[in-house]
């Protein structure tokens, strides 16, 4: 588009025409645009601005002043064992939620399109917990492992094991809240991989026969595993993002707790922010927050461009 | 071939169906559950019909502590005006930067590439102080506003209107239809397949979303589906599990019906948002 | 013994059958083209023949060896593919080293990164990147070698197919419409091409098409087939002049064949309009048939000549010839006449001339479109039916 408008520069003048339908254009264009870009500057670009820039103030809300004190907050952050133990937690989570849900939901997929029966009835029962309230779904969750009364350790009980306390005990509640987070995504993953297999031209199946690939082995090797890279990457993305996100299950479930053993970072940054009303504490918080998923998605964009792409 | 193919065939189907149980358990112990009197919750949680039905009692009691009506209103209202709101003012900037010359279209697309980034968790804090300092707390339009414009949506929509062939807009223009009629008339007759996969995600997205709701809102009378069952939760002492596994099958079914429903439309929709995202 | 027997080979979905029985019969390293229309079978023949689908009966042997129950991957024939159906993520000599690659190398030899651990997997691979130089040299698309799929044209696309069937030097060529997503002036060189490649190589090849062009031009033999029966098996001069069924006549040949629906009289000569022409040999009195022509056997007289008289109605100029179109005045058939540009002079819509077959040209065909030999004893003569 650039240097079309340089071409027609001189042109301008000798056909004027040309120059108001083109103004009008552009004119319309704004006026069709305005509203997005006001609203895009209002509630995405001043907010980040003004996070970046209260995380280096000592803000707290109630309070009418504030005043700036560089990187005060960041000092605090790093000597600060609830966050650092929020951090390691989230990363325990994403390390465990990711690969597992895209695994179990690329073996899913591969499962269900190599069948003819059911397909449909499987496709809606490992997708139904992403249709589901998360918040409705922890609470039935916490029934079910409830350590007395809950069937998974009635069961457990049945067979002669002991049932631990699954959310009550800081040795088993950030496992617990990883199982429950891949329950809900694995269905996600399913179909993202489900869509990525149906575009597999079939031409593709039948040529790596020919050229001998004899096993289903060796035709996903030859075939599925390459032609599903753009999904897999793009799964990875949003299954290590949505990770990082996790909030309603803590929240609903164990509130950090026991003993800070499931604090992730959403919610301390939602405790220090809208708990204890430490606003310039918890925009350094959010900052880091950000960080991260700028990082994931400038990742992504690398990977795309340079390995999966054709 | 096929002898090979009948033993996978049935290793396949075992586990499959082993994993849509383990799937399905959840919903299987909540709907039984719903139904169980206090007691019989205590003393035997495996049996799965329940002896004796307490349906009614439960839900009495779950409609009884929170309003669930004006819950199940609120969220659809609120998903309801977020929809429109993102619609409306996406469709118009999507249609401008995918067809149109201008020379700012360079810079909104920077604009949306980085709001694609940035998460309603990141801007949280200075939009709750502002809407604190505007006495907006406990309302529908602290609900509805930050998400009145949809990055997400715009991408989507600028993908979409980008595939459709510029001659159609071109003899709309000879037909003498100004930009706003070839965006009413044109292009969102022929976009309802992105606008319906983009509706599913919207709604989707913000029936099931807790932190902002949670953040603006401390007023029952406005608390949306998943906020309402976390006030119920706090209201409820003890283990009430019945009356507990009532109110989330209430919350939960207007969605999962939808989804039974509208199946493949909720598979396409989440599929062509999913990839394109 | 032929290099490639199809014998009796079915196939249905349900009550719809595919395939009602083909045999074929293919000699050391001939060109048969599968010629018809889209949906008459031919390709699912060449996939069954592949090994990609199963037939319902029938058996397929190749260089003496039954291949009926054999996998694809070990038939030893190569195929290539309308889509052409490279591997995207691979470069040009990845994609045309695949099939050696999976014959020559074990499983583990071909993991990515423990495979190149291996020994022994060195050579094998030197050896196999040898012959992909040598057969992209051969194709001259040595140039190509880095590139993946994506970043080629159609016709480039096309000869790395190509390359990577031929480079194991397959027992069998199978080809399903290779040129069809080529454009006309590509597709028109690309035919020299596979003929060429097809004669150095020396290996039986089906062809599949729906082009009967292509298939006249390119095939030693030519298969007719119409909803899944193998109409003629012919060289391609036989099945243009002298087709076995109506609808092999009217498949092949532009423009197509005229036919003139008639019935045989009592006295065993056929009446065309007022016109009648006298076999040698008998028709059955009474029975349906069709008489059929090719417009280049056809000439335009003036009006009074013995022959058929007709109406002009629209003339199409193609450079070399005329293509005349008419409408017989007596039943009011249309008739096509192709006539070389100096024969046409004159020649204008709506003017009333007199058609003049070449009577040994004459075909006739019976009511279930199998060709009745009466034909070949048509006298020239044709006689005034009244006045």
């Amino acid at each position: 588009m650039a240097d079309m408008t340089a071409i027609s520069l001189p042109v301008e003048k000798s056909r004027p025409i040309v120059n108001v339908s083109e103004r009008h254009e552009a004119r319309v264009a704004w006026m069709l645009a305005a509203p997005a870009m006001i609203l895009i500057v209002l509630f995405i670009v001043a907010p980040v601005v003004a996070v970046i820039t209260l995380g280096f103030t000592d803000f707290e809300l109630g309070y009418s002043t504030f005043k700036f004190v560089g990187f005060e907050n960041y000092a605090e952050l790093f000597g600060d064992r609830t966050f650092r133990q929020s951090l390691w937690n989230t990363a325990i989570y994403t390390a465990i939620v990711a690969p597992a849900s895209i695994l179990l939901g690329l073996g899913v997929a591969l499962l269900i399109e190599s069948e003819t029966v059911g397909r449909s009835f499987f496709r809606t029962a490992y997708f139904l917990p992403v249709a589901s309230l998360l918040v409705a779904m922890a609470t039935v969750w916490q029934y079910l492992l409830h350590p007395t009364i809950g069937p998974v350790n009635n069961l457990l009980n049945l067979i002669g094991l002991p049932g631990p306390n699954w959310l009550g005990s800081a040795s088993t509640v950030l496992y617990s809240l990883s199982m429950i987070g891949v329950w809900q995504t694995v269905g996600f993953n399913m179909i993202l991989f489900l869509a990525g297999l149906t575009a597999i031209p079939r031409d593709l199946y039948s040529a790596a026969e020919i050229d001998g690939a004899k096993s289903p082995i060796d035709r996903f090797f030859l075939v599925t595993l390459p032609m599903l890279g753009p999904t897999t990457v793009f799964v990875t993305t949003i299954s290590i993002i949505n990770a990082v996100k996790v909030f309603e299950t803590v929240k609903t479930l164990t509130e950090g707790g026991p003993n800070k053993a499931s604090e992730v970072l959403l919610f301390t940054i939602y405790q220090e922010g809208f708990v204890y009303l430490r606003v310039g504490y918890a925009s350094a918080m959010t900052v880091v927050f950000l960080a991260v998923l700028v990082v994931m998605m400038f990742a992504q964009y690398r990977l795309v461009d340079r390995k999966v792409h054709y | 071939m096929t002898n090979t193919l009948s033993f996978g065939r049935a290793f396949r189907l075992t586990l499959l169906s082993l994993g849509a149980l383990i799937f399905l358990a959840p919903y299987i112990f909540m709907i039984s559950t719903a139904g169980k009197a206090q007691s019989e919750i205590f003393t035997s949680s495996l049996s799965l019909i329940p002896t004796q039905f307490f349906y009614l009692e439960n839900f009495a009691k779950a409609f009884g502590r929170v309003s669930m009506g004006q819950l199940l209103w609120n969220g659809v209202v609120v998903c309801g005006l977020i929809f429109i709101f993102q619609v409306v003012i996406a469709i118009p900037c999507a249609y401008a930067m995918a067809k149109l010359k201008f020379g700012a279209a360079r810079l909104l697309m920077a604009l949306v590439m980085l709001g694609l980034l940035v998460p309603i968790h990141a801007t949280s804090l200075p939009l709750y102080v502002a809407f604190d300092s505007a006495a907006l707390l406990n309302s529908y339009t602290a609900l509805v506003a930050p998400f009145s414009i949809s990055v997400f949506a715009i991408f989507l929509f600028l993908q979409f209107f980008r595939a459709m062939p510029d001659d159609l807009i071109h003899a709309a223009r000879l037909d003498g239809m100004s930009e706003l009629g070839i965006v009413m008339r044109v292009i969102v007759p022929n976009a309802w397949p992105a606008i319906t996969a983009f509706a599913i995600f919207s709604v989707v997205a913000h029936w099931n979303d807790l932190y902002w709701p949670l953040i603006v809102v401390s007023n029952q009378a406005y608390a949306t589906p998943p906020l309402g069952l976390l006030f119920f939760r706090a209201a409820e002492a003890g283990d009430d599990y019945g009356a507990l596994m009532a109110a989330t099958l209430i919350i939960t079914l207007p969605l999962v019906a939808a989804f039974l429903l509208a199946q493949k439309r909720f598979v396409e929709g989440i599929t062509m948002t999913g990839l394109k995202g | 013994m032929s290099a490639l027997s199809i014998t009796n080979v079915t196939k249905s979905f349900g009550d719809n059958h595919i395939l009602k029985g083909i045999s074929l019969e293919a000699e050391a390293g001939e060109f048969i083209a599968l010629v018809g229309p889209s949906g008459c079978g031919k390709s699912t023949l060449l996939r069954i023949v592949a090994g990609l689908e199963g037939a319902d009966s029938g058996e397929i042997v190749a260089g003496g060896r039954d291949l009926t129950r054999l996998v694809a991957a070990e038939r030893n024939v190569a195929m290539v593919f309308q889509s052409y159906a490279l591997y995207p993520h691979l470069t040009a000599s990845q994609n045309i080293a695949v099939p050696l690659a999976m014959r020559n190398l074990t499983s583990m030899q071909r993991l990515p990164m423990i495979g190149s651990l291996l020994p022994g997997q060195k050579a094998i691979r030197k050896d196999i990147m040898r012959q992909v130089t040598d057969m992209a040299r051969s194709l001259k698309i040595d140039h190509l070698l880095d590139r993946k799929p994506g970043q080629m044209s159609g016709g480039q696309r096309q000869r790395v197919a190509l390359a990577r069937a031929m480079v194991r030097q397959p027992g069998l060529f199978l080809m399903d419409e290779p040129l069809s997503n080529l454009d006309a002036n590509l597709r028109v060189h690309a035919r020299g091409e596979i003929v060429d490649l097809h004669r150095r190589a020396g290996v039986p090849t089906l062809y599949v098409t729906h082009d009967q062009a292509e298939a006249l031009s390119m095939a030693d033999r030519v298969a007719v087939m119409m909803s899944g029966s193998l109409l003629q098996l012919a060289a391609p001069e036989v099945i243009y002049d002298d087709p076995a069924h109506i609808e092999v006549a009217k498949f092949v040949g532009q423009p197509r064949i005229n036919t003139i629906a008639s019935r045989v009289d009592a006295d065993g000569a056929v009446t065309l309009g007022t016109w009648r022409l006298q076999p040698h040999d008998t028709l059955a009195p009474g029975s349906d048939i069709t008489v059929a022509i090719r417009s280049e056997f056809l000439s335009i007289a003036d009006m009074g000549t013995p022959g058929l008289p007709a109406h002009i109605e629209r003339l199409e100029f193609l450079g070399s010839e005329v293509i005349v179109y008419t409408k017989l005045d007596a039943i009011g058939e249309s008739m096509v006449v192709k006539l070389a540009p100096s024969d046409a002079r004159g020649l204008v819509a709506g003017k009333p001339v007199t058609i003049v077959p070449q009577g040994e040209r004459l075909m006739v065909f019976g009511a279930d479109g199998a060709r009745l030999r009466a034909d070949l004893t048509f006298t020239t003569l044709l006689e005034r039916a009244h006045g």
